[in-house]
Parts: structure tokens; sequence; C-alpha cells
């Protein structure tokens, strides 16, 4: 086998050394009965040759030459080849966790950087080293702001990803955590009036996304005043970053968690991505996660170390404060090399050629006879769009025309069946969001 | 001057070198205005105002900070990152628990392929068969390694699987009307299973292990009541130990309606061999980024799935990959289940890893597993002679020494931990498990050939006459590294997250030297 590297010789020669006849003497601290007497049932073995051949079989059976305009939390956006380049260094995937610095200095200066890149991105003061995910950072966010106002009231938008709401359900419920949901405007934004007489001297948190999962931006200073007015902390979610090249950070909200995935990673069918969390300095030791700091050696070197471990599982066991051990390191350093690629003018032309294109598909849809377009508030890259009939049917057609269309809505918003978001970044080309236009005024004409 | 370097670099260390290194500072302080290293294609749509657009109220300039640089820095900068790191692709990484084997790198092109990378996870269904089929055949493949009955590829690592596995029994007992609040963890687990099991909202209760290292039985017996929901239990242990009694334990748990949960961070000894699903587990996780082969990457991504009995599996979280007459989908909505654990439904991209680590060996994975056993015990046989081995009993994957005749000279599991990177390998992991005091844990995986492992042998051997004869040169290791050990007080004491612009000089000079200059560091 390719991967192993011993002779048969070799092996022979350290069984000897260990004093046992045979490979099945190593195995005898296991009682009999429970040893598995047979070979294993796998497919394979398999040359590269091979294994290259199945997964190009399998990519073919999956969307190459569709035109996707599908967001949601996932964003489609240029990376460079450097980023790549970079990641494949052996030296970077194939290292641990960097707890022995002095020879990991390399991944420690580059989670320092990655999470000063968070802090000026957020508006906050402090970031850690990766989450899971998006999804996991929010949750872990609220789980936090439990432990900070010892309150276990959250008041959550319905406009915050319906899965994200779905994962922080998961994990309130074992631990006592109950959300009230705040519906959402006209404007597509979370109903002010409405949270305003939700949060209570027992609310812990409110949170919300900005952009929602409806694209649209939401007003975080006023959401922030009326989160502190009753001592409650306003967590702030963002699934897609790039809009920081051009909104305001959500720099009054206490702790930010953040979807890192436009920064450099490929969708891949749901992950691997990296979420984080920033929030203020004071609350660093409620923080869950690694976090890098720098320090000195004995001759007064800079150099870098995982500091703050008291929080974490491996220190504090049943105490600390998340579970988390393995993060998303590498994913982390993507987002790291793509953001120095980028750059501060390369972020800004990225934001605003999304935004430009975004609305110019807008306004090729809405010209489509049948189609409005709800939503009222300052938005992004995304929006909503509403069609004269079910969105799934219209995106059943669509799909015949190799595009994959607006994610339909009603399955997370019952009110909102013949609403679907588009989503629309930078590497969709003009003519495809011209043909997609056509393509859907053809579908609405059409039959049922 | 020169004696002293010569004699930390010592004649004992054949695998190392000690070459020149480049120093770099961090991006943002090569940062300067309007350098960049991303050009845009032109805009083929009109321009849009964003303040008109967004409103001036939620417009922003641009990023303050933000590193300004070309693309040959970028690349410099991380590629001389990159030379400070150690890594498996130059040489051994004996980390015990943590499974550090060779990441093949088809793994790595397969799972950049358009058609593979490029797939967004709410794409319909018709046109996700190829993902959705390489699903379906690493849970089969998984269910055939630990002979368990239905899986779930959703958690996103070791501690995220440990959490779905203890709200699947917690969803199982309540929906037999049983709510329980204790969950049994012994003393020798990992640091995730206490903080998993507070997470699910159970009471830790911590079982003590017996003289051989072992769960002790008896003790447990004594233990399990109507209120314990489960034991959750590493096999082999974190001695690396087999648990001689575990289809007894199974019972003992069972026979009570509690469950036996079983952390999966050490199937590397048994895949091929011994099977979870034979033994009496109910639920486990498996770590793909140990056992499978996907990178860690510098500490993730990784990807825990579950494997759970039969009675389980109504209740595996959201969303659920079915087949139905022969057709895969992903179903969303299940009345029983414990709900979502993440968006998305997984590390879809170490999945792809792990399955094409899994085709490559097919059955011949046993052979992996002999090799990994092989290396622990060669290992554990040729320097039980100069390192106190506290627990004798046989081996597996990893071989558990402790620090106990070097203490005696001052010297710690530590700083051999760190002498050992003068000898150009990873220190092991140390001062872990916590039930034996100053624990040399150490875990070669199969990658190892004969040759690397004769060179930590020699290196183990020779850390252990220096001991003897210069404690003083171990206790100050690393010698040749770039920088020598931290202090990790101020950084806690006062954490610097995070840079910031200079407001008044310069960085000192200091950040700038000449790395290591080794008479800074002996203390001879």
């Amino acid at each position: 086998m390719r991967y192993l590297p011993k002779s048969p010789s070799e092996r022979q020669a350290m069984l000897q050394s260990v004093g046992a006849g045979s490979i099945e003497k190593l195995f005898e601290s296991i009682p009999a009965p429970l040893r598995l007497g047979r070979a294993l049932d796998l497919p394979g073995p398999m040359s590269e040759a091979e294994i290259i051949a199945w997964f190009q079989a399998r990519a073919a059976e999956n969307s190459l030459g569709y035109s996707s305009f599908l967001g949601a939390g996932v964003y489609n956006h240029l990376r460079s080849v450097v980023t790549d380049t970079i990641l494949l260094r052996g030296e970077f995937l194939t290292s641990y966790t960097p707890y022995q610095a002095e020879i990991s200095q390399g991944t420690l200066q580059a989670i320092f950087e990655f999470q000063t890149l968070m802090c000026q991105l957020t508006g906050q003061e402090v970031a850690n080293a990766s989450m899971w995910d998006g999804s996991t950072a929010t949750t872990e966010a609220a789980l936090m702001a439990a432990r900070l106002t010892g309150r276990t009231r959250l008041v959550v938008a319905r406009s915050l990803h319906p899965e994200y709401r779905q994962v922080l359900a998961t994990y309130g419920r074992n631990i006592g955590l109950t959300a009230e949901e705040i519906p959402y405007t006209a404007s597509g934004q979370i109903d002010t009036a409405r949270l305003a007489a939700a949060v209570n001297d027992e609310t812990a948190a409110v949170i919300v996304q900005s952009p929602n999962f409806f694209g649209v931006l939401e007003e975080v200073p006023e959401l922030a005043e009326i989160a502190h007015a009753c001592k409650a902390l306003l967590v702030v979610s963002v699934t897609e970053g790039v809009s920081l090249g051009i909104v305001r950070p959500p720099a009054e909200a206490d702790i930010v968690a953040m979807e890192t995935q436009s920064f450099g990673m490929a969708p891949s069918f749901g992950g691997p991505y990296a979420g984080v969390i920033a929030t203020r300095e004071r609350f660093i030791r409620q923080m869950p996660g690694r976090l890098a700091g720098q320090t000195t050696d004995a001759a007064g070197r800079r150099g870098f170390v995982l500091t703050l471990a008291t929080r974490e599982q491996h220190i504090r066991r049943e105490k600390a404060t998340s579970n988390i051990c393995t993060n998303q390191a590498l994913c982390a350093l993507a987002a790291t090399v793509h953001l120095c690629l980028l750059g501060k003018e390369g972020l800004r032309e990225l934001a605003l050629q999304n935004l430009a294109k975004a609305r110019f598909a807008a306004a090729e849809l809405a010209r489509v006879p049948g189609v409005r377009i709800p939503f009222t508030g300052p938005w992004f890259n995304e929006f909503v769009i509403e069609f004269p009939r079910s969105a799934r049917m219209a995106n059943r057609r669509l799909l015949d025309d190799k595009i994959i269309g607006p994610l339909p809505l009603g399955p997370w918003y019952p009110e909102l069946t013949k609403h679907g978001l588009v989503c629309v970044t930078e590497t969709m080309p003009r003519a495809e969001i011209e043909r997609f236009a056509t393509a859907l005024g053809a579908v609405l004409a059409g039959p049922l | 001057m020169k004696d002293a370097a010569k004699k930390i670099v010592s004649d004992g260390i054949r695998k190392a070198g000690r070459n020149v290194s480049q120093n770099e500072g961090l991006i943002f302080e090569k940062s300067a205005p309007h350098k960049r290293a991303f050009e845009l294609p032109p805009l083929d749509v009109p321009a849009v105002d964003p303040s008109a657009a967004l409103g001036a109220a939620h417009a922003r300039e641009s990023v303050e900070g933000f590193p300004e640089v070309s693309e040959i820095e970028v690349v410099r900068h991380f590629t001389r990152l990159s030379t400070w790191n150690y890594a498996i692709d130059l040489g051994m990484y004996p980390l015990g628990s943590c499974t550090m084997k060779y990441n093949p790198r088809v793994n790595e092109f397969v799972a950049r392929l358009d058609g593979i990378a490029t797939e967004h996870p709410y794409q319909p269904a018709e046109v996700s068969l190829g993902c959705l089929k390489i699903m379906r055949t690493l849970e089969k493949c998984l269910l055939e390694i630990t002979g368990m009955d239905a899986c779930t590829l959703e958690p996103a690592a070791g501690a995220q699987g440990e959490l779905c596995g203890l709200l699947l029994i917690r969803a199982y007992l309540q929906s037999k009307g049983s709510a329980r609040r204790t969950v049994l963890i012994p003393d020798s687990a990992h640091g995730t299973n206490p903080a998993t099991a507070t997470i699910a909202g159970y009471e830790v209760q911590s079982i003590r292990s017996d003289a051989a290292g072992q769960i002790d039985v008896e003790a447990l017996k004594s233990i399990v009541n109507d209120d314990v929901a489960a034991l959750m239990v590493t096999n082999p242990s974190t001695l690396g130990v087999f648990e001689q009694r575990i289809a007894e334990i199974a019972e003992i748990l069972h026979a009570h309606g509690a469950l036996l949960y079983m952390d999966g961070a050490n199937m590397n000894a048994l895949a091929g061999i011994a099977r979870p699903g034979d033994f009496g587990v109910d639920v486990m996780h498996l770590n793909l980024h140990k056992t499978f082969s996907t990178p860690h990457g510098g500490g993730g991504p990784g990807a825990g799935p579950v494997l759970v009995k039969n009675f389980l599996e109504p209740f595996l979280p959201v969303p659920v990959l079915v087949e139905k007459d022969g057709r895969l989908s992903l179903e969303t909505h299940r009345r029983t289940s414990i709900g979502r654990l993440r968006a998305f439904g997984g590390n879809f991209g170490v999945l792809v890893r792990a399955l094409a680590y899994t085709l490559a060996y097919g059955p011949g994975m046993r052979q992996a597993t002999e090799d990994a056993v092989l290396n622990a015990n060669y290992i554990r046989r040729n320097l039980e002679d100069f390192y106190d081995l506290p627990y004798k009993s046989p081996s597996m994957h990893e071989v558990v020494f402790s620090d106990a005749r070097q203490k005696k000279n001052g010297v710690n599991t530590m700083d051999i931990a760190k002498r050992l990177i003068d000898y150009g390998f990873h220190p092991y992991t140390t001062a872990f498990p916590l039930i034996v005091p100053g624990a040399l844990m150490i875990e070669p995986t199969e990658s190892e050939s004969k040759e690397e492992c004769d060179l930590f042998i020699d290196a183990m051997r020779s850390i252990a006459a220096e001991a003897e004869t210069n404690p003083e040169l171990v206790k100050t290791a690393p010698h040749n590294t770039r920088i020598g050990r931290l202090d990790e007080v101020t950084a806690a004491r006062k954490p610097i997250l995070r840079w910031r612009p200079a407001t008044s000089a310069a960085p000192s000079p200091s950040d700038l030297s000449e790395p290591n200059p080794p008479s800074s560091r002996s203390s001879e």
C-alpha cells in the first residue's frame, strides 16, 4: 500500500524486536469474541488514478454548467489561486494545533493576523481564532451573552438565517435558554416596536443578522439602544462578510458572530468554512474558542502563543466556556490570505461590484411582468423577489434552462411561498443576469 | 561560544540541522497606501453609489488599518511564516490521541474539483446527485468499519459529535419517559467529554480508573443507577489500552437503562480489527481528521460523524440523508429529530477527503491499523528501559510513559518534549492523560517508517542521557528554534490579541533581530 512506509522484512524485524511472533499477538488484549473475524467489506483499494476518476464521475452528476443565483449564507466569490497555493503548503496543511509555540510560529502569527483583520472588519476590539461556522458562532455568542448577563431569555429576529435559528434552538433547549422571535416589517427589517416591547430585564441578548437573511441591512445603532436600555447584549450575525467593505460595521454590537466563507472558501456543498466571534475586550474571559496572543521569549523577541486557555475544555473540562476543540484553522488561514490579497482597495472594489451587479439584476428582474421586489429596506447583494406563483414551480422550469433560481422561502416562511431569495455577486456576468431575466419571463408567461 | 553551540547541537541530533530562517514582520507592518495584490475584471454593469444605494448612515468609506501589499509580498509573507511550523510533511508528529498520520495529496486534489468544491448546499437534489452519492458511500464505509446501523455526517468536529451523541441519548430516554441527569466520564477522558456533557445539560460524574488503567468495573456497578443517562468511554483508552471488560460494561449500563457512548478518537487502533457495534456501543463519533487522514491544518477543520444503533436512528439531526427507491435526498424535517447542529449539513469537503482515504485502502485498512500498533509497541519496547512505564497493560496504537525517572534530576515531561524539538521532532502529548502524573503520551501512527521510529528512539534515549548528565540543557530547551520558550504568563495577564497601528515609534528592533543566538538561551 502506497501510504505505508514499511517493507515486509522491516515489519518482521520490528515484530521480532517487540517479541511478538506474529502481528495477531499485538491484538490479543482485545477479547477474542470481540475481534472481527473477517476482512472489512469496503470498496477499493483504489489507485490514485481510480480515485480521481471516481470523484470526477461524481462531479459530473452535480451542477457543472449551471448558473446559480443562490446565496443565503454561502456565496460564490472570486478566489485567487494564491490562496490555495499557500493552503497547500504542507507546513500549514499538515501541522497540528499550535500548542508547541516554538515550532508553530507560522500558524500562530497567521491566527494573530486573522484576529486583527476580523476586528478591523467588524469594528470590535477582540476576535477569536475561529469557530466551526457562522451558525455555531452565533449560537456560542448567545451562550456567551447568557453567561455574561446571568439571564436565559433570548430575543431573536425572524430575519436571522432560519438554519441559524434552528441551531440556536438545538443548543438552547438543553440548558434552559428560551427564544422569542420578532417579526419583520415591510422594509424587511426587524420590527423595532415589537422588539422594544419584547426586551426586558430578563433578556440576555437580542440576536439579529445584518445584512439579514433577506439581504436587508438592519439599523444596528437603534437595536443596540433597545437592548442596552434593559442591560441586554446585542449580538449581530454577519453571513456575508464582503458587505463590510462598504457597509458600516456593527460597532455598537456587544458580540459579532461572523461567517467568513466569503473570504476565499469554496461553497463545497456546505463546508468547511470558518465562523468567528468578535467582541469587547472586557468580555474576553467569557469568550469561547482559541485565542492567539503576542508575547516575548527570554531574549525579548516577539512571538505568539495560544493564550487564556483557562477558558477552554482541555484545562477547565466541565467548567469550560465551550466544548470546542478542533476549530477551522485552515479556513481561517484562507480568509487571512484572501483578505491580505484583497487589501483595503480590493475589498472595497469587490463590495462595490457586488452592489452594482445585484442592483442591475434587481432592475432586470423587476421588469419581468408579474415579478415584484417586496422589501423596501437597504440591501447589499441579496434581495427577495415575489413571483405571481410558487417560487418552487418557477425554479423547476428554470432548471431546464440550466439556471439554479432564487432560493424558495416557503419552507421557512409559510407567508412567503411565492418568494425567492436572489444573490448576485461579482462572479455573475451581465449576460447571465440578462439570460436569467429572459428565462424567468418565459417561464412566467408560459403555462402553469 | 563555539563550544556551547556545538554542545547544544549535540552529536545525537541526526534528524535536524540548523539552517537560515527568514525573518518576517506582521503583514500590517508591510503595508503602504495603494499597493495591491488583487485586481478585479472590469465591471460590466453600471456602477452604483453606495451612499445613495444604502443610505449615508450605512455606508463605510474603508476598513481602517487593512493591509495594502502586493502579490509577491503576500506569497513571501505566508511562505516565510510557513517555514516556522513543524508539519507531518517534515517528519514524525508523535502526539498521543491526535493521530497525526500522512495526509494523502490526492484527497486535496479531489476535494478541489470543479463540480465538487463549487457546489452550493441549497442547490436542488436533481443537480446534487454526485455530492449525495459521496456522502452515502462514506456513510456505508463508516458503518462497516464501526459495525453500527445508522449515521449522521453533520457534526463539524469531534466535540460536536459528542454533543450530537448525548442529545440523541437524551431524546431517546425522553421518548421512554425517562429524564436522567448524569453522565459518567472516566478520569482518563479527553477534556471535551465533560465540557460537552455540560453543554448538553448533564451533570458530570467522574469515575476512577483501576490499577491497570482500566475502568473500575466494580466502582461502575456501585455508581450506575436510574439517574445515569450514559457512560462516555474512549476505547482504547487514552492510555492506549483496550478496555478488556467493555462488553460487560455495556451490559451493566443497559441493565439500568443507560447507554454506552464511545469517543472514537482512538479508532486508529481498531479499524479492521474490532468494531464498537460488536462490543455493545450504542452511539459513537469518529474524528475524520484523525483516523481518516484529513489534514489538521493547524487546528482544523475536522469532521465528527456520529454512528448509532437502530433504535437511535429516529432522533438523528437534520438534514438526514435518506434513500427511497434508490433516490437519495436530504430530509430537513423529522418530528423526532434532535434538531439541527449547524447550518448546511456538514463539513462536506472533509467528508470527500475521508472517503478518498478509505477508497485508497479498501479492506486493506487493517494493514494501516496493524502498522500503527506495531510502531507504538516498537517504540515502547525500545524506550521502556529509559522511561518509566506506569501502566504495563499491552499497548495498542499509543504508549504512555511518565517522567518519574527524569524528575529526580528536575527534568519534567515538558522539558523532554521541548528538547525533542531540537532533535527535529514534534513533541509527544505532555501531561495527559491526567491519571498519569508527568505523562509522555506517544502515538506514532502507521505513517512512520522503521527508520523514522529509530531516529525517534535514538533521540529519546539521548535526551534521557542528557537528563542525567546535563539536566540544565534539557530544562532550557529548545535551543535551535527561532524563538525560545515564550512568556505565557504575561501573554495571559496582559493579553495582546491583535495588532494596532504604532502610535509613536516603529516596532522595537528586537522584533527584527537575528533568530535565536544560541548563547542567549543556554545557561551553562
